[in-house]
This record gives structure tokens, sequence and C-alpha cells, in this order.
């Protein structure tokens, strides 16, 4: 079947989703993004108010404890190599980092992190590098510990549908596997093809499926990390309940890689959906969105496994960077509902029901489609997914993801909009609309100092004075560190501080992120 | 059986009556899997779809009645009870009405290409349609063999792999350019006749929601195998089905004197 499929169907297989290997991923849009020849300026360019922290100096002599280790293939010293891990995906960052380790056991973690704490050597743990506010990469000279190699399946349970796996696993990968038990993983986003598992517990990844199967902090049964002393924290349980002690997997998750390298994690995969429909509209005011959601959870509640929207300005982004169709009219804003459920002849009559509500309901969605098959659920779905890569072909991006009260989410893009009018190609807003939040994106043809000074604070501010969060699902890195107090009171930054300090003394595991400079 | 339609002008008459067919197979995007008793490929639970031809055999005829080509089209599909949703698609898109020649479960298997163009051969001798589009192959059995068997028991001429269908110079004729081999080829072919849709014809359109919803109170009429005085006895018997042979892991070598040699130790040179 399989040959003649390929050869009969190439056009419409090259218009399905995006590759599922990290080069790929990374090739597809890729601007010359600043003068010094196509290189992102450095990080401490951008940020000359950081200054390096008390580390020592790499020496020969701990590159050799490190080949001793991991073994010469796997400690990289080129500059033309090391330069990649330096550069986050979003090209905004370049570090200084010099050396990259591979390990492939979470022994090895632990000799290099106990050896780097006894030198007072500055790491940062890699992952798929897909993060997108600088903490997966250097500022300094800091060693990046890359977790690729530690890319081992260890079991898939189909009663329980508990995973275990390395860190280094690829998310699609992950749920690949687990598709042929009939599960899934419980997140999905757009970096899916190149992010792994241990940074998506760093960073407590959120994406396009959390309304539905709820974020890592409670899908994550159990995990093991290496602690910034070197010392081997085993909390990798596969029980689904364990009320004994203090949870202290939930620190590591989130914490971006501040606290320690997470080596090994169990997930509660949930059952593989029998049937999954997609509902696309375009609706013509933001009130309308606000007014499609509430019939979606009525209508389709405990089946609806997304819900987002996309902007005009999104759109056009997609459609003319990337060449993508979109089989509506022009609208102010598009809406993907997915369901999600274990009956088609059920779920379909269900997705009937909320459109012959939405299309009867005044001044709501009139134009829209149902995908009809896979390659049009593929399709629609690239339109929400490969907006950040469409804006990045503009040139230089600025990324905002806040989480604000439903009515106040567009209402930020408008204003910024007006603001930042004639100074930017796009204004573009989008996003998670069912877990509130908002993406919103900027874009120059090139980094403009004077652009982000009138991005940052103000956009942070008008999301502290609606009690909302600076930084919904991306987490702080280097570059949202400094807005941490705009949505956490003062005195709970300063116990997190007291952890910081319990487990990492000297301060060398991905410095310069999270908490900010004091 | 033989139809002829009386046309001076193709563009000034009623327009043609087309019928289009319409197979629910295996959704191209998953991944098939054989059972283990190497009976067959799991279809239990599997997404299904309209196969990607048929979509475009529909799209074109809703085109030409857009185009005011065609005055009615009608889809039909022989098949399971769930083929219904696979006509509700085809609604969905343009389509003015269905059939559904539904196949019991227990022959559904063993139902080849000879049956379906003896169904569809009836229903055309009821129906009259000008012209009949299907999709050129199912990407399931990839048999590519219905279109030229109703062809041959209507004895109506055939036009396969169409890249496009357009009105002759004279506007009597349909002109179809065929994807062969050697490149294409344009044809004239006299109306009825059937047609097959190759990849490039067109791109199917998505269904609108008002469509969606209008094609639920279009008529959708059913009819079996016995009412159409078809046999549905098997011709063919499925010994086995099996997957490709797994390939093997290539090498990777570190120097030019690495590759030689291996190449010496396979026989592969002197």
């Amino acid at each position: 079947f399989q040959a003649s499929r390929a050869a009969s169907l190439l056009p419409q297989l090259l218009l399905r989703r995006r590759p599922a290997s990290a080069g790929a991923f990374a090739l597809l849009a890729r601007p010359a993004s600043s003068a010094s020849g196509g290189l992102p300026p450095l990080t401490t360019e951008i940020h000359p108010g950081i200054k390096r922290g008390a580390f020592s100096q790499l020496t020969d002599a701990d590159v050799s404890a490190f080949e001793a280790i991991v073994g010469g293939d796997h400690v990289i010293k080129d500059a033309d190599e090391v330069l990649s891990y330096n550069i986050d995906w979003l090209r905004i960052c370049r570090g200084q980092g010099q050396l990259v380790l591979r390990p492939k056991t979470t022994e090895e973690v632990s000799a290099i992190v106990r050896h780097c704490n006894k030198r007072r050597l500055a790491v940062v743990p890699q992952g798929g590098n897909t993060g997108l506010v600088g903490g997966s990469v250097p500022l300094f000279d800091e060693i990046v510990i890359s977790t690729s190699r530690m890319n081992s399946l260890l079991s898939i349970d189909p009663v329980s549908g508990v995973l275990v796996a390395e860190a280094g696993c690829v998310l699609e990968q992950l749920d690949r596997e687990a598709a042929s038990q009939g599960l899934m993983m419980p997140l999905d986003l757009g970096a899916k093809g190149s992010c792994q598992i241990g940074g998506n517990l760093a960073t407590n990844a959120g994406g396009l499926r959390l309304l539905r199967y709820g974020s890592l902090r409670g899908t994550t049964l159990g995990l093991e990390a290496v602690l910034p002393t070197g010392q081997v924290l085993d909390c990798l349980t596969t029980l689904r309940k364990d009320n004994t002690g203090y949870d202290i997997k939930q620190l590591l998750i989130g914490s971006e890689g501040t606290l320690g390298i997470i080596t090994k994690a169990a997930i509660l995969c949930p059952a593989r959906p029998k049937s999954v429909q997609l509902a696309f509209l375009g609706l013509d005011s933001f009130q309308a969105v606000l007014d499609t959601y509430r019939l979606a959870r009525r209508s389709l509640g405990e089946i609806l496994s997304a819900f987002e929207f996309i902007d005009s300005e999104s759109m056009r982004a997609v459609k003319k960077n990337l060449g993508l169709s979109c089989p509506l009219g022009e609208h102010s804003f598009y809406v993907l509902a997915e369901t999600s459920g274990s009956n088609e002849t059920h779920d379909r009559e269900k997705l009937d029901g909320f459109i012959e509500s939405v299309m009867s309901m005044d001044g709501c969605a009139t134009d829209g489609t149902v995908a009809q098959d896979a390659g049009q659920f593929a399709h629609l779905w690239s339109l929400r997914e490969r907006i950040v890569e469409s804006l990045l072909v503009d040139g230089y991006e600025y990324k905002y993801d806040v989480s604000l009260p439903l009515a106040d989410i567009y209402r930020l893009v408008e204003h910024m909009r007006t603001r930042l009018d004639g100074r930017v190609i796009r204004t573009a807003g989008y996003g998670h609309l069912g877990d509130g939040n908002l993406h919103l994106n900027f874009t120059t043809p090139k980094f403009d100092a004077k652009v982000l000074e009138l991005i940052e604070p103000h956009v942070f501010d008008w999301v502290r004075d609606r009690r909302g969060s600076v930084s919904a699902e991306h987490g702080l890195g280097l570059k949202k560190s400094q807005y941490i107090r705009h949505s956490k009171a003062d005195f709970a930054v300063r116990v997190m501080a007291e952890v910081k300090r319990l487990l990492d003394p000297n301060g060398i595991m991905n410095p310069y992120k999270v908490l900010p400079d004091e | 059986y033989i139809h002829i339609i009386n046309k001076a002008d193709m563009a000034a008459s009623k327009g043609l009556k087309i019928l289009v067919g319409c197979k629910r197979v295996i959704d191209y995007a998953v991944k098939v899997r054989v059972k283990p008793d190497r009976s067959g490929v799991v279809t239990e639970g599997v997404k299904h779809s309209m196969n990607p031809f048929d979509e475009i055999a529909v799209e074109e005829a809703v085109r030409m009645k857009e185009k005011k080509l065609a005055g009615e089209a009608v889809a039909i599909s022989v098949g399971p009870p769930q083929s219904q949703e696979t006509l509700r698609t085809a609604l969905a898109m343009g389509i003015d009405r269905a059939i559904h020649v539904e196949i019991p479960l227990a022959q559904l298997e063993k139902l080849q290409p000879i049956h379906v163009s003896k169904l569809l051969a009836k229903v055309c001798e009821s129906e009259k349609p000008d012209l009949v589009i299907l999709g050129k192959q199912a990407i399931d059995d990839d048999c590519n063999q219905t279109g030229q068997m109703l062809a041959a028991l209507l004895d109506w001429p055939q036009a396969t792999f169409a890249s496009k269908i357009e009105p002759s110079q004279d506007s009597k004729q349909l002109r179809v350019t065929r994807e062969v081999d050697g490149g294409m080829e344009t044809i004239d072919v006299s109306v009825p006749a059937v047609v097959t849709s190759d990849l490039r014809l067109n791109e199917p359109r998505y269904a609108t929601l008002p469509n969606i919803m209008k094609a639920k109170k279009k008529p959708l009429a059913k009819m079996s195998p016995d009412q159409l005085g078809v046999d549905l006895q098997p011709r063919q018997e499925v010994i086995s089905v099996e997957d490709p042979p797994v390939r093997k892991a290539g090498a990777k070598v570190e120097s030019v004197e690495d590759l030689v040699g291996k190449l010496r130790e396979k026989g592969l040179v002197k």
C-alpha cells in the first residue's frame, strides 16, 4: 500500500504537517536576523547590564575530566559545532559557551555536574533548544549539557497508561510510541518534532491541549533528576497517588533547568481518542469569539480538546510568508475548535449541534468548515501551529505570552497595535483562548532597541494591572526574569531564592535565568 | 445499452447529468497495519474517509455545475452503512443528491471492481447520466479497474487519468487531457462517457458550514445489490496479506579504505 500511496499522493503529502526531525524544523524559516552576517547579536550586547558570575574558567584539565566521563566523541569543542548550541530557536540570543557535553546516562550527568559544582563551573542544561525565552542557551561561557543522547523509551504500560522515558526523548516520537499502545502524550505543541520531554517538564510546557488534559504538573507522576551538587534525586514513581511527604518533583517542574537536570520522567498518558474532529470558523468580532467559546463549552463540553483563536494579522502572515492557503474568506478572527472522543457517531452529532447553534446565533460564525479527512485536519491545524514560523520570516520577532481575563485578551492586542503603529511590520495576536492565554507578537526587519523600549515594560505593566501573568506558559528564562514581580509577590520571590540557594549553593545551574539578578 | 443525447451545443442545453462514484477507504494519513492472521488489514476503529481521487471527482462535478456545463450531480457509493458519511461529505461539497448501494458486512471484504462496475452499470440504466466520473483508483486496493470495466459494460467511451475536462472545440463532445507515461494526451469523447480523475484535475474544496447543514436535508436513496439484480459472487480469493519486507539498516563507514574493504568483503569488487 505504502509505495503507491506515496507516489500517487505526493503533492498532498507535501502540504501536510512539517517534517518531524529537528533539523528540518530549524531549516524551514531562518531569516538573516541581524547585522553580523546572519548571526544574532551576542546576548551580552543586548543585555550589557548582566555581569558574569564568579564562576571558574574552563581549563584543559576540566575538558579531560569530561572526556573521561562521556568519552571523547561526546565532548564538543569545535567552534562551528558549539555555535549552534549557543543560539536559541528564535535566533534572538547568542551565547559564548565553548563546550558542549552529551552524556548518555544519569550516572554520566551526575559525574559531570559533580565536577562542575566542585570546580564552580556554570552549566546550561539543554534539550531540544526550542524554548522561547532564551532559557536554554548560555549567556557567557557556561558549559552546555545536552540530553539529546538520553533518548530511550523505558516502558509503556497499556493498562495504566504510564509511560517512562529518558529526558532526551523527542515529544513527537513519544507520542508515536504511545499511539502504538492506544495512548497519547497528554501535551501537544508546535515544537513537538524537536522538543524533548525533559525540557517540556523543566518549562511546564502547556500547548494546544492543556484545555482537555491539564498541565504537566498533573500528568507527571514521577521524575529523576541530577541536582546541582551532582546528587541523583530519584522520585521516579509510576504511582497515581502517593501522598508521602513534600512533592519535590513539583519544584523541578517549571524550574527551567535552574534547580537541576531532569533525566527521566514518568507520564500518565490518556487513551488515544478514536474520533477527532475539527471545526474551523471565521468570525468578525472578538465578542463573537468569546460567545463561540461559551457555546463550545456548553455543547461540546466533555469532548472539547482544543479551542484556539487566530487574528487576521496572524492569518495574513501565514498566508503571505509561508504560502499556506486558508479555505475561508477574510475575517477578523478565526477559531479552531477540536473535539476528541471515543465514539465518532456521538461526537459528530455533538459537533453538528454546536455548528447549528453557532450559525443560528446572532453575530456568531457564518463562515466555517469541518475537516473531512486527515489531510484537511493537518492543514487547518498548520494555520495555527506555524504562525510563529511565519512571523520569523518578517525578520526579528518580539514574543509575548500572557494570561489575562478573557475579556481583556484582545484589548491588549489593539492597545499595543496602536502604540506601535508604524514602528513594526505587524502586531499579531492568537492563542489558547480556552486557557485565557494570549500570544502577542511583533515583528520588525531587524532588532530595534527603540521598539523594544516601547514594548517593555509597558506590556508587562498592562498585564500586571489586570492581575494577569507576564508569562503564561513560555517561562521566564533570560528574557523575562526581571519581570517576575509583575506576577508574583516579593516575598514569594524571596522564598524561591531560598530554595535556589538550598539546592544550588554555588549557583552553577543555568545562572542568569528565571530569578532576577540580586 | 446505448443512450444517445441530441445536443447541438452543450452550453446552451440544461447541462449534463453527472454521476460521481465515491468509495469509503482507510484515510490516507493512517498507518495501515496487517491483521495478525494475515487475512487482510485492520479496519476496526481506524479512521476512514473518502478516497482522495473520488474527492477530486466530486470537486470536478461541482465545478462543472458552477460553470453551467452540468445541471445535476449525483453521488453514488457502494459500501457498508458508514458509506453514508462519505456521501454526506460529497453532498456538503455541492452534490445534489446521493445513492447508497449498501453491501452487507459479510460480502464487503470480497467485493471487487467487477461487482462494483456491474452495480454502477445497473444504476446508469435507470439514472441515465451523461457523464460518469470516478476516481482513477482506490488507495486501498490500487486496482484502477472500475472505470474501465464500467465503460466496457455500458459500451461507452472512456477517458481515464483525466487532468482536465472541458467542452470540445465544437461543444458537441468532451475534450479530456489525460496523464499518460509519455506526457499528456488530449482526446475528444462523445457523451455519454466514463471519465476517471487523476491527481492534477483539481484541488478539492473544503465543505463549508452552510453546505454541511444543507447536506443533511439532501436526498440520500438506499439500494441493495439484490434490487439491482447483481450477483456478488467473488471471482478472486485473497490468500494472504503481508507487510512489505523491512529494509535492513545500512552501515556508515569512516573512510574510503573502509568502504573499499566492505565492498570487497561482500564480493562486489575484486
